[in-house]
Protein backbone atom coordinates (compact mmCIF):
# COMPACT_ATOMS: atom_id res chain seq x y z
CA UNK A 1 0.00 0.00 0.00
CA UNK A 2 1.46 2.95 -0.96
CA UNK A 3 0.40 6.74 0.02
CA UNK A 4 1.17 10.06 -0.73
CA UNK A 5 2.72 11.93 2.97
CA UNK A 6 2.58 15.34 3.69
CA UNK A 7 4.96 16.15 7.02
CA UNK A 8 4.25 19.40 7.57
CA UNK A 9 6.89 22.04 8.62
CA UNK A 10 6.73 21.29 12.23
CA UNK A 11 7.48 17.67 11.43
CA UNK A 12 10.85 18.44 10.07
CA UNK A 13 12.02 20.59 13.21
CA UNK A 14 10.30 20.32 16.77
CA UNK A 15 8.09 17.33 15.99
CA UNK A 16 10.58 14.97 14.47
CA UNK A 17 9.81 12.08 17.00
CA UNK A 18 6.06 12.57 15.72
CA UNK A 19 7.32 12.13 12.16
CA UNK A 20 10.09 9.07 12.53
CA UNK A 21 7.47 7.14 14.47
CA UNK A 22 4.94 7.58 12.04
CA UNK A 23 7.23 6.43 9.14
CA UNK A 24 8.83 3.65 11.37
CA UNK A 25 5.58 2.47 12.37
CA UNK A 26 3.96 2.59 8.85
CA UNK A 27 6.71 0.45 7.57
CA UNK A 28 6.18 -1.89 10.11
CA UNK A 29 2.76 -2.17 9.21
CA UNK A 30 3.81 -2.50 5.72
CA UNK A 31 2.72 0.92 4.53
CA UNK A 32 4.55 2.64 2.16
CA UNK A 33 4.23 6.49 2.71
CA UNK A 34 5.88 8.45 -0.05
CA UNK A 35 6.63 12.13 0.98
CA UNK A 36 5.42 14.75 -1.64
CA UNK A 37 8.08 16.05 -3.58
CA UNK A 38 8.78 20.32 -2.64
CA UNK A 39 5.78 20.92 -0.31
CA UNK A 40 5.70 23.88 1.74
CA UNK A 41 3.94 24.89 4.25
CA UNK A 42 0.70 24.66 4.57
CA UNK A 43 0.27 27.80 6.99
CA UNK A 44 -0.84 26.33 9.87
CA UNK A 45 -4.43 27.85 10.57
CA UNK A 46 -7.27 27.12 7.76
CA UNK A 47 -7.73 30.83 6.08
CA UNK A 48 -11.97 30.83 6.85
CA UNK A 49 -12.53 34.23 4.63
CA UNK A 50 -14.30 33.50 1.03
CA UNK A 51 -11.84 35.65 -0.24
CA UNK A 52 -8.33 34.52 0.75
CA UNK A 53 -7.21 32.59 -2.30
CA UNK A 54 -3.17 32.89 -2.21
CA UNK A 55 -3.15 31.43 1.69
CA UNK A 56 -4.56 28.24 0.64
CA UNK A 57 -2.67 27.70 -2.79
CA UNK A 58 0.42 26.08 -0.82
CA UNK A 59 -2.72 23.11 0.16
CA UNK A 60 -3.54 23.12 -3.38
CA UNK A 61 -0.73 21.87 -4.38
CA UNK A 62 -0.05 18.97 -2.20
CA UNK A 63 -3.56 17.92 -2.88
CA UNK A 64 -2.78 18.03 -6.66
CA UNK A 65 0.91 16.40 -6.39
CA UNK A 66 -0.90 13.50 -4.70
CA UNK A 67 -3.56 13.53 -7.22
CA UNK A 68 -0.87 13.15 -10.03
CA UNK A 69 0.73 10.68 -8.28
CA UNK A 70 -2.51 8.83 -8.45
CA UNK A 71 -2.40 8.40 -4.21
CA UNK A 72 -4.78 9.17 -1.20
CA UNK A 73 -3.14 12.06 0.98
CA UNK A 74 -1.78 11.13 4.65
CA UNK A 75 -1.22 13.55 7.28
CA UNK A 76 -0.38 13.49 10.87
CA UNK A 77 -0.48 16.68 12.47
CA UNK A 78 -3.66 17.86 13.57
CA UNK A 79 -3.21 21.25 12.21
CA UNK A 80 -1.68 20.32 8.73
CA UNK A 81 -5.14 18.13 8.17
CA UNK A 82 -7.25 20.29 9.14
CA UNK A 83 -5.94 22.82 6.59
CA UNK A 84 -5.68 20.08 3.92
CA UNK A 85 -9.17 19.02 4.43
CA UNK A 86 -10.77 22.05 4.75
CA UNK A 87 -9.40 23.57 1.42
CA UNK A 88 -9.63 20.03 -0.53
CA UNK A 89 -13.27 20.51 0.41
CA UNK A 90 -13.04 23.95 -0.46
CA UNK A 91 -11.58 22.86 -4.02
CA UNK A 92 -14.89 20.26 -4.22
CA UNK A 93 -17.62 22.77 -3.10
CA UNK A 94 -17.04 25.76 -3.33
CA UNK A 95 -16.91 27.31 -7.14
CA UNK A 96 -15.69 31.06 -6.47
CA UNK A 97 -12.72 29.82 -4.47
CA UNK A 98 -12.26 26.28 -6.93
CA UNK A 99 -12.12 28.85 -10.08
CA UNK A 100 -9.80 31.52 -8.22
CA UNK A 101 -7.29 29.00 -7.17
CA UNK A 102 -7.05 27.59 -10.75
CA UNK A 103 -6.79 30.51 -12.21
CA UNK A 104 -3.50 31.08 -10.32
CA UNK A 105 -2.28 27.19 -10.38
CA UNK A 106 -2.81 26.91 -14.04
CA UNK A 107 -2.70 23.21 -14.19
CA UNK A 108 -2.96 21.26 -17.50
CA UNK A 109 -6.17 19.63 -15.62
CA UNK A 110 -7.70 22.11 -12.70
CA UNK A 111 -8.03 20.66 -9.22
CA UNK A 112 -11.09 19.93 -7.89
CA UNK A 113 -10.69 18.01 -4.75
CA UNK A 114 -10.10 14.48 -6.45
CA UNK A 115 -7.39 13.98 -3.63
CA UNK A 116 -8.57 12.06 -0.35
CA UNK A 117 -7.62 12.85 2.78
CA UNK A 118 -6.72 10.54 5.10
CA UNK A 119 -5.20 11.52 8.61
CA UNK A 120 -2.81 8.62 10.26
CA UNK A 121 -5.52 7.46 12.60
CA UNK A 122 -8.09 6.69 10.05
CA UNK A 123 -5.54 4.89 8.27
CA UNK A 124 -5.00 2.72 11.10
CA UNK A 125 -8.88 2.27 11.62
CA UNK A 126 -10.14 2.21 8.16
CA UNK A 127 -6.94 0.75 6.01
CA UNK A 128 -4.93 -1.53 8.59
CA UNK A 129 -8.03 -2.05 10.78
CA UNK A 130 -7.53 -1.79 15.30
CA UNK A 131 -8.17 -5.78 14.93
CA UNK A 132 -4.97 -6.03 12.58
CA UNK A 133 -3.25 -3.28 14.38
CA UNK A 134 -3.51 -5.45 17.84
CA UNK A 135 -2.14 -9.07 16.14
CA UNK A 136 0.84 -6.81 14.91
CA UNK A 137 1.35 -5.53 18.54
CA UNK A 138 4.77 -6.53 19.95
CA UNK A 139 4.68 -5.18 23.60
CA UNK A 140 1.44 -4.79 24.68
CA UNK A 141 1.22 -1.60 26.54
CA UNK A 142 -0.61 -3.49 29.56
CA UNK A 143 -2.04 -1.82 32.02
CA UNK A 144 -1.50 1.74 31.09
CA UNK A 145 -4.17 4.10 31.61
CA UNK A 146 -3.41 6.84 28.67
CA UNK A 147 -6.17 9.75 28.32
CA UNK A 148 -6.29 10.69 24.15
CA UNK A 149 -6.68 14.41 23.59
CA UNK A 150 -8.36 15.60 20.21
CA UNK A 151 -8.23 19.00 20.70
CA UNK A 152 -10.53 21.05 18.20
CA UNK A 153 -8.71 20.67 14.68
CA UNK A 154 -9.26 16.61 14.45
CA UNK A 155 -12.84 16.93 14.85
CA UNK A 156 -14.63 20.08 13.67
CA UNK A 157 -16.19 20.99 11.92
CA UNK A 158 -17.48 17.50 11.58
CA UNK A 159 -19.13 18.28 8.26
CA UNK A 160 -15.87 18.65 6.85
CA UNK A 161 -13.52 17.15 8.91
CA UNK A 162 -15.63 13.74 9.21
CA UNK A 163 -13.16 11.63 11.25
CA UNK A 164 -15.57 11.06 14.11
CA UNK A 165 -18.55 12.19 16.02
CA UNK A 166 -17.32 15.51 17.26
CA UNK A 167 -18.70 14.91 20.68
CA UNK A 168 -18.26 11.72 21.57
CA UNK A 169 -14.68 10.27 19.67
CA UNK A 170 -13.56 6.93 19.56
CA UNK A 171 -11.00 6.42 17.34
CA UNK A 172 -7.89 7.42 19.92
CA UNK A 173 -9.74 5.55 22.47
CA UNK A 174 -9.84 2.55 19.94
CA UNK A 175 -6.43 2.95 19.30
CA UNK A 176 -5.38 2.94 22.67
CA UNK A 177 -7.25 -0.60 22.93
CA UNK A 178 -5.46 -1.54 20.14
CA UNK A 179 -2.00 -1.58 21.43
CA UNK A 180 -2.99 -3.23 24.69
CA UNK A 181 -3.73 -0.23 27.29
CA UNK A 182 -6.72 1.15 29.04
CA UNK A 183 -8.00 4.38 27.61
CA UNK A 184 -9.56 7.45 30.15
CA UNK A 185 -12.59 9.20 28.97
CA UNK A 186 -12.64 12.95 30.29
CA UNK A 187 -15.19 15.63 29.72
CA UNK A 188 -12.23 18.06 27.92
CA UNK A 189 -10.77 15.58 25.46
CA UNK A 190 -12.20 17.94 22.90
CA UNK A 191 -12.15 21.12 24.25
CA UNK A 192 -9.14 23.27 23.15
CA UNK A 193 -5.93 23.78 24.57
CA UNK A 194 -5.70 27.43 23.19
CA UNK A 195 -3.73 26.86 20.22
CA UNK A 196 -1.55 30.14 19.04
CA UNK A 197 -3.10 32.03 21.16
CA UNK A 198 -0.11 31.48 23.57
CA UNK A 199 1.58 34.39 21.81
CA UNK A 200 -0.72 36.96 21.85
CA UNK A 201 -2.03 36.37 25.75
CA UNK A 202 -0.15 33.11 27.40
CA UNK A 203 -2.18 33.55 30.38
CA UNK A 204 -5.24 32.45 28.61
CA UNK A 205 -3.47 29.30 26.47
CA UNK A 206 -2.14 28.47 30.36
CA UNK A 207 -5.87 28.25 31.62
CA UNK A 208 -7.11 26.18 28.83
CA UNK A 209 -3.97 24.03 28.99
CA UNK A 210 -4.55 23.02 33.22
CA UNK A 211 -8.35 22.88 32.25
CA UNK A 212 -7.46 20.15 30.16
CA UNK A 213 -4.77 17.81 31.99
CA UNK A 214 -6.61 18.80 34.97
CA UNK A 215 -9.71 17.01 33.53
CA UNK A 216 -7.91 13.89 32.13
CA UNK A 217 -5.84 13.73 35.91
CA UNK A 218 -9.22 13.66 37.55
CA UNK A 219 -10.44 10.43 35.46
CA UNK A 220 -7.22 8.85 36.12
CA UNK A 221 -4.96 9.14 33.28
CA UNK A 222 -1.44 8.30 33.90
CA UNK A 223 -0.26 10.11 30.19
CA UNK A 224 -1.98 11.99 27.51
CA UNK A 225 -1.69 11.28 24.11
CA UNK A 226 -1.88 13.86 21.07
CA UNK A 227 -1.41 14.18 17.25
CA UNK A 228 -0.54 17.75 17.46
CA UNK A 229 2.64 19.55 18.17
CA UNK A 230 0.99 23.03 19.35
CA UNK A 231 -1.41 20.76 21.61
CA UNK A 232 2.02 19.28 22.98
CA UNK A 233 3.50 22.35 23.63
CA UNK A 234 0.55 23.90 25.26
CA UNK A 235 0.41 20.79 27.57
CA UNK A 236 3.42 20.80 28.51
CA UNK A 237 4.76 24.38 29.09
CA UNK A 238 1.10 26.11 29.61
CA UNK A 239 -0.43 23.11 31.51
CA UNK A 240 1.85 25.06 34.54
CA UNK A 241 -0.50 23.11 37.30
CA UNK A 242 -0.04 19.05 36.42
CA UNK A 243 2.75 16.79 35.19
CA UNK A 244 1.19 14.21 33.32
CA UNK A 245 3.54 13.02 30.97
CA UNK A 246 2.21 14.11 27.29
CA UNK A 247 3.05 12.08 23.86
CA UNK A 248 2.48 11.76 20.13
CA UNK A 249 0.63 8.76 19.52
CA UNK A 250 2.81 7.53 16.87
CA UNK A 251 5.64 7.02 19.88
CA UNK A 252 3.64 4.55 21.77
CA UNK A 253 2.39 3.00 18.33
CA UNK A 254 6.31 2.66 17.85
CA UNK A 255 7.14 1.28 21.38
CA UNK A 256 3.88 -1.25 21.04
CA UNK A 257 5.18 -2.47 17.71
CA UNK A 258 8.70 -2.69 18.66
CA UNK A 259 10.39 -0.71 16.67
CA UNK A 260 11.05 2.39 18.86
CA UNK B 1 -24.32 55.16 7.16
CA UNK B 2 -23.40 54.10 3.57
CA UNK B 3 -20.00 53.15 4.89
CA UNK B 4 -21.25 51.12 7.66
CA UNK B 5 -23.59 49.34 5.42
CA UNK B 6 -20.67 48.33 3.01
CA UNK B 7 -18.87 47.39 5.90
CA UNK B 8 -21.54 44.98 7.03
CA UNK B 9 -21.90 43.68 3.24
CA UNK B 10 -18.39 43.38 3.15
CA UNK B 11 -18.27 41.22 6.30
CA UNK B 12 -21.33 39.37 5.25
CA UNK B 13 -19.54 38.27 2.18
CA UNK B 14 -16.31 37.45 3.08
CA UNK B 15 -17.29 35.50 6.22
CA UNK B 16 -20.10 33.51 4.16
CA UNK B 17 -22.18 34.29 7.03
CA UNK B 18 -25.97 35.12 7.11
CA UNK B 19 -27.02 36.42 10.93
CA UNK B 20 -30.58 36.27 10.34
CA UNK B 21 -30.70 32.64 10.64
CA UNK B 22 -29.59 33.36 14.63
CA UNK B 23 -32.02 32.44 16.87
CA UNK B 24 -30.21 34.16 19.92
CA UNK B 25 -29.83 30.74 22.41
CA UNK B 26 -26.32 31.60 22.89
CA UNK B 27 -24.91 28.18 22.68
CA UNK B 28 -21.97 29.90 20.77
CA UNK B 29 -20.88 31.85 23.99
CA UNK B 30 -21.38 29.31 26.15
CA UNK B 31 -19.24 27.04 24.84
CA UNK B 32 -16.84 29.32 23.77
CA UNK B 33 -13.17 28.37 25.93
CA UNK B 34 -12.25 32.19 25.41
CA UNK B 35 -15.72 33.81 27.14
CA UNK B 36 -14.24 35.27 30.29
CA UNK B 37 -11.20 36.68 28.08
CA UNK B 38 -13.37 38.23 25.51
CA UNK B 39 -14.97 41.56 26.04
CA UNK B 40 -17.60 40.80 23.24
CA UNK B 41 -18.89 37.08 22.84
CA UNK B 42 -19.52 35.42 19.32
CA UNK B 43 -23.77 35.60 20.05
CA UNK B 44 -22.90 39.24 19.87
CA UNK B 45 -20.50 39.22 16.69
CA UNK B 46 -23.63 37.67 15.21
CA UNK B 47 -25.58 40.47 16.54
CA UNK B 48 -23.83 43.29 16.58
CA UNK B 49 -22.69 42.89 12.73
CA UNK B 50 -26.26 42.75 12.30
CA UNK B 51 -27.19 45.52 13.46
CA UNK B 52 -24.13 47.77 11.21
CA UNK B 53 -22.58 48.38 14.60
CA UNK B 54 -18.86 46.72 13.84
CA UNK B 55 -16.14 49.48 14.98
CA UNK B 56 -16.69 48.07 18.55
CA UNK B 57 -15.89 44.85 17.11
CA UNK B 58 -12.84 46.03 15.11
CA UNK B 59 -11.78 47.95 18.41
CA UNK B 60 -11.70 44.77 20.57
CA UNK B 61 -9.51 42.48 22.16
CA UNK B 62 -11.45 39.77 21.28
CA UNK B 63 -10.81 39.40 17.88
CA UNK B 64 -7.00 38.45 18.98
CA UNK B 65 -8.63 36.27 21.74
CA UNK B 66 -10.57 33.91 19.78
CA UNK B 67 -8.74 30.37 19.30
CA UNK B 68 -10.65 29.34 16.08
CA UNK B 69 -11.44 26.17 17.72
CA UNK B 70 -14.70 25.97 15.97
CA UNK B 71 -16.82 24.83 18.89
CA UNK B 72 -19.42 27.57 18.42
CA UNK B 73 -19.45 26.34 14.67
CA UNK B 74 -19.58 23.08 15.69
CA UNK B 75 -22.61 23.39 18.56
CA UNK B 76 -24.48 26.27 17.11
CA UNK B 77 -27.91 24.48 16.63
CA UNK B 78 -28.98 26.98 13.22
CA UNK B 79 -25.33 26.57 11.60
CA UNK B 80 -24.66 30.55 11.92
CA UNK B 81 -20.85 30.00 11.94
CA UNK B 82 -19.82 33.03 14.42
CA UNK B 83 -16.31 31.50 13.87
CA UNK B 84 -16.29 32.73 10.16
CA UNK B 85 -17.58 36.17 11.82
CA UNK B 86 -15.02 36.74 13.79
CA UNK B 87 -12.29 35.86 11.57
CA UNK B 88 -13.99 38.19 8.76
CA UNK B 89 -13.88 40.87 11.23
CA UNK B 90 -10.13 40.29 12.11
CA UNK B 91 -9.39 40.34 8.39
CA UNK B 92 -10.95 43.82 7.94
CA UNK B 93 -8.65 45.22 10.94
CA UNK B 94 -5.61 43.41 9.60
CA UNK B 95 -5.69 44.29 5.82
CA UNK B 96 -5.96 47.79 6.58
CA UNK B 97 -2.38 49.68 6.62
CA UNK B 98 -0.27 49.89 9.22
CA UNK B 99 -2.79 47.64 11.75
CA UNK B 100 -0.96 44.55 12.20
CA UNK B 101 -1.33 43.08 15.42
CA UNK B 102 1.53 41.11 15.24
CA UNK B 103 5.19 42.43 14.22
CA UNK B 104 8.06 39.94 13.04
CA UNK B 105 10.04 42.02 15.30
CA UNK B 106 8.57 41.57 18.03
CA UNK B 107 8.41 37.85 17.80
CA UNK B 108 12.34 36.98 18.89
CA UNK B 109 11.32 37.87 22.45
CA UNK B 110 8.64 35.54 22.79
CA UNK B 111 10.49 32.75 20.99
CA UNK B 112 10.71 30.13 23.71
CA UNK B 113 13.19 27.37 22.01
CA UNK B 114 10.47 24.92 22.48
CA UNK B 115 7.61 26.81 20.58
CA UNK B 116 6.62 24.66 17.41
CA UNK B 117 6.85 26.36 14.09
CA UNK B 118 2.89 25.75 13.66
CA UNK B 119 2.29 28.55 16.45
CA UNK B 120 4.79 31.31 15.10
CA UNK B 121 3.17 30.28 11.48
CA UNK B 122 -0.42 30.25 12.71
CA UNK B 123 0.05 33.78 14.56
CA UNK B 124 1.10 35.15 11.67
CA UNK B 125 -1.97 33.89 9.87
CA UNK B 126 -4.28 34.89 12.29
CA UNK B 127 -2.40 38.57 13.36
CA UNK B 128 -0.78 39.87 10.28
CA UNK B 129 -0.89 40.71 6.68
S1 LIG C 1 0.13 22.78 10.17
FE1 LIG C 1 1.75 22.96 10.88
S2 LIG C 1 3.24 21.83 10.82
FE2 LIG C 1 1.64 21.50 9.46
S3 LIG C 1 2.74 22.48 7.68
FE3 LIG C 1 1.27 23.58 8.47
S4 LIG C 1 2.22 24.89 9.87
FE4 LIG C 1 3.57 23.47 9.32
S1 LIG D 1 -6.27 21.72 20.78
FE1 LIG D 1 -5.03 23.39 20.71
S2 LIG D 1 -3.36 23.14 19.30
FE2 LIG D 1 -4.65 21.45 19.25
S3 LIG D 1 -6.06 21.71 17.79
FE3 LIG D 1 -7.07 22.93 19.35
S4 LIG D 1 -6.10 24.78 19.48
FE4 LIG D 1 -4.95 23.49 18.14
S1 LIG E 1 -25.35 29.33 18.76
FE1 LIG E 1 -25.99 29.99 16.72
S2 LIG E 1 -28.16 30.45 16.92
FE2 LIG E 1 -27.33 30.34 18.99
S3 LIG E 1 -26.77 32.46 19.48
FE3 LIG E 1 -24.95 31.50 18.62
S4 LIG E 1 -25.06 31.97 16.47
FE4 LIG E 1 -27.08 32.34 17.27
S1 LIG F 1 -13.90 29.74 17.49
FE1 LIG F 1 -13.46 31.53 18.73
S2 LIG F 1 -15.45 32.36 19.24
FE2 LIG F 1 -15.80 30.31 18.49
S3 LIG F 1 -15.89 29.10 20.33
FE3 LIG F 1 -13.78 29.03 19.59
S4 LIG F 1 -12.74 30.68 20.66
FE4 LIG F 1 -14.93 31.04 20.88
Amino acid sequence: MVYSYYPGCTLKTKAKDLDMYARKSAEALGITLEEIPEWQCCGGVYPQAQDEIATKLSSVRTLNSAKEAGNDLVTVCSACHHVLKRVNDDMANNEYIRTRANNYMELEEPYAGETKVLHYLELLRDVVGFDELKKKVVNPLKGKKIAAYYGCLLLRPSGVMGLDDPEDPSIMEDFIKALGATPVVYPFRNECCGGYVTLQDQSLAQKKSNKVLGSAEAQGAEMVITACPLCMYNLKNNGTEHDLPVVYFTEILAEALGVK
Amino acid sequence: MSSVNNEREEILRMSGVDPTKCMKCGKCSGTCPAFDAMEYHPHQFVSMVNKGNIEPLKQSNAIWQCLSCFACMERCPRDVKPAKLIEAVRLTVIREQGMNHLESENVPCMLDPELPQQAIVSAFRKYSK
